[in-house]
């Protein structure tokens, strides 16, 4: 049958389905995230920068007020050792060392995080059985396991690697589990209607929809992940390694707390980074999805 | 007009045996004895009692009654996303498909991907799927607007692209479960001759559920009233008005004021 058959009903203006189209597209919400780019980016960059102003000037003022001037240096000090570090191999031969481990740490998370949660969302005694166990994990603080890592796997980044997973793949897990279980009843009933059944139900439908709760929860295991990473650098230290963790314990040893601050900063700045990562890849979905706020 | 409105037929037909001829024909929908109970022990709620009705291939079927009647549950049921406790729904193997009062459309996909993705429950390939989704957009005219997502378009937009999915499934029943209860009068006037459009030209059966009593007048070519708390089929009116039909017109309004008292009548027996 033609598709295009004219409309039977005479609404003496022509074209008047067209006009309220277009009238209706109007009134259809814009797009909000087609800001120009620079105007995106100096609106994501000056409380930043506003935020390190106020630190910088807090810790000034305490600076020059005295207080434990002996050990407690300024941020002057600190960030010229920072520069002079940074000029050394052995900072970025640390820096390399510690993110391999995030990034092998965190990937593996991620795999395992993932079978888990998609074996429990989808097989009943096993949600039973593991549900509440992942989400106690998830409370348990992973430092925690490092004497039953190290016991286990000696000083090795195994160890480290293993105390990681336990920290963060609950969460990736829980992030899976989450998004099956909330996808919304409606779209479920819409897509069986569509004849979408099993694995195609699964990939067209439950998957995509749960992305943004899977999301939350890498970010969410990304943190967990990094803390573990951190903790395990200051206890499971490895002879010629050189790592974050290591830098620091060595300051510590030395007292060298302009050192040991700057590497702080360096850690800080790396956990933010990826979490802006989270930050975009939320915001992408949020925008695709039409959930974003005016940003 | 006064000739038509004295043609309308008002019948019970609770009892009204099924017809034989109609059994397993693609496109009919059959409920015979259907009860629908709710939980169980005394928190049992009976959504529906006995209902029985006919709809024969083809045939816009309006079904109508305020709220509680369980008119959707009713549309779950000929959709099989419900069991019947007792009673027999039979579509005779036709393909069933849903439009729901929201759009429920993928926020993840754009116009054209959602309408695609029914293409593609159907395994159709991906040539005919581009095709055929282009035809269905113009379908609803919303051609140019295939790329936007569902967030992009206004709620009359969305529920065309959702008539779209739904007729891209290519089914032979087509249920509506309100569909336009949620747009403005404007909207829902167009919509309600774009409806009338795509149905002539296909032989499609629709079961279309509304608490709008002129609306069922407007599009069906039957109107079922059903009783509140426990649904029955209380009545049933033919609609003999001619195509195209305005739904201000008056045989449309005089019609819809009978379809009102009866439904009145029935209310007044509730609270009596």
């Amino acid at each position: 049958m033609p598709a295009n058959t004219p409309l039977p009903v005479d609404k003496s203006v022509p074209g008047y389905v067209e006009k309220l189209t277009y009238l209706e597209s109007l009134e259809a919400p814009s797009d909000q995230g087609r800001r120009r780019l620079a105007t995106r980016v100096w609106g994501g960059l000056w409380p930043v920068a506003l935020a390190i102003v106020i630190v910088l000037a807090v810790w000034q003022l305490i600076h020059l007020s005295g207080w434990k001037s002996q050990i407690f240096p300024g941020p002057g000090a600190v960030l010229s050792n920072l520069w002079d570090q940074l000029q050394t191999g052995l900072l970025w031969h640390a820096i390399a060392t510690t993110a391999t481990r995030a990034v092998l740490g965190f990937g593996l998370s991620v795999l395992i995080g993932a079978v888990i949660g998609a074996l429990v969302s989808r097989i009943k005694p096993l949600r039973a059985a593991v549900g509440s166990l992942i989400t106690g994990l998830q409370t348990l603080p992973s430092i925690a396991w490092f004497p039953f890592a190290i016991i286990l796997f000696g000083i090795s980044t195994t160890a480290i690697l293993f105390v990681i997973i336990l920290g963060s793949a609950p969460s990736v897990a829980n992030g899976l589990i989450a998004g099956v279980d909330y996808t919304p009843p409606l779209l479920l009933k819409a897509g069986k209607m569509m004849g979408l059944r099993r694995l195609s139900l699964y990939r067209y439908l439950i998957l995509p929809a749960s992305l943004p709760a899977f999301v939350a929860g890498l970010k969410q295991g990304w943190a967990f992940a990094w803390r573990s990473l951190m903790a395990g650098e200051l206890l499971v230290i490895i002879a010629n390694q050189p790592s974050l963790g290591v830098l620091l314990s060595t300051d510590q040893d030395q007292s060298d707390m302009a050192s040991a601050t700057a590497i702080i900063i360096v850690i800080l700045i790396l956990g933010v980074l990826v979490d802006q990562l989270f930050g975009l890849a939320d915001g992408a979905i949020r925008r695709r999805w039409g959930l974003a706020d005016a940003s | 007009m006064v000739r038509q409105v004295n043609s309308v037929t008002v019948t019970d037909r609770r009892t009204a045996p099924p017809a034989e001829s109609m059994r397993g024909s693609r496109g009919a929908v059959r409920l015979a004895g259907v009860s629908k109970v709710f939980g169980r022990g005394s928190s049992a709620v009976r959504a529906l009692d006995q209902v029985s009705l006919e709809v024969p291939p083809g045939e816009f079927t309006c079904l109508i009654g305020a709220s509680g009647c369980g008119k959707s549950t009713l549309l779950s049921l000929v959709a099989g996303l419900e069991q019947a406790t007792s009673g027999e729904v039979s579509t005779g193997g036709s393909r069933v498909a849903f439009m729901f009062q929201e759009p429920a459309l993928f926020p993840w996909l754009t116009a054209a991907g959602n309408v695609e993705l029914a293409l593609r429950a159907r395994g159709l390939g991906q040539a005919e799927r581009r095709q055929r989704t282009a035809e269905l957009l113009e379908t609803v005219r919303l051609t140019g607007f295939g790329g936007k997502r569902p967030h992009q378009l206004s709620g009359g937009m969305r529920q065309r692209v959702a008539l779209a999915r739904a007729l891209a499934q290519d089914a032979d029943v087509l249920l509506m479960d309100e569909p336009f209860g949620a747009l403005d009068a404007m909207t829902r006037d167009v919509l309600h001759d774009e409806l009338d459009r795509i149905c002539a030209g296909r032989a499609l059966t629709v079961l279309f559920v509304t608490h709008n009593v002129r609306e069922a007048v407007r599009l069906g070519d039957r109107v079922i009233v059903l009783s509140s708390r426990p649904g029955r089929v209380i009545a049933e009116f033919d609609v003999p008005i001619e195509r195209p039909r305005r739904i201000d017109s008056a045989p449309v309004a005089e019609l819809a004021a009978r379809v009102t008292d009866r439904l009145r009548e029935e209310m007044s027996r509730d609270a009596g």
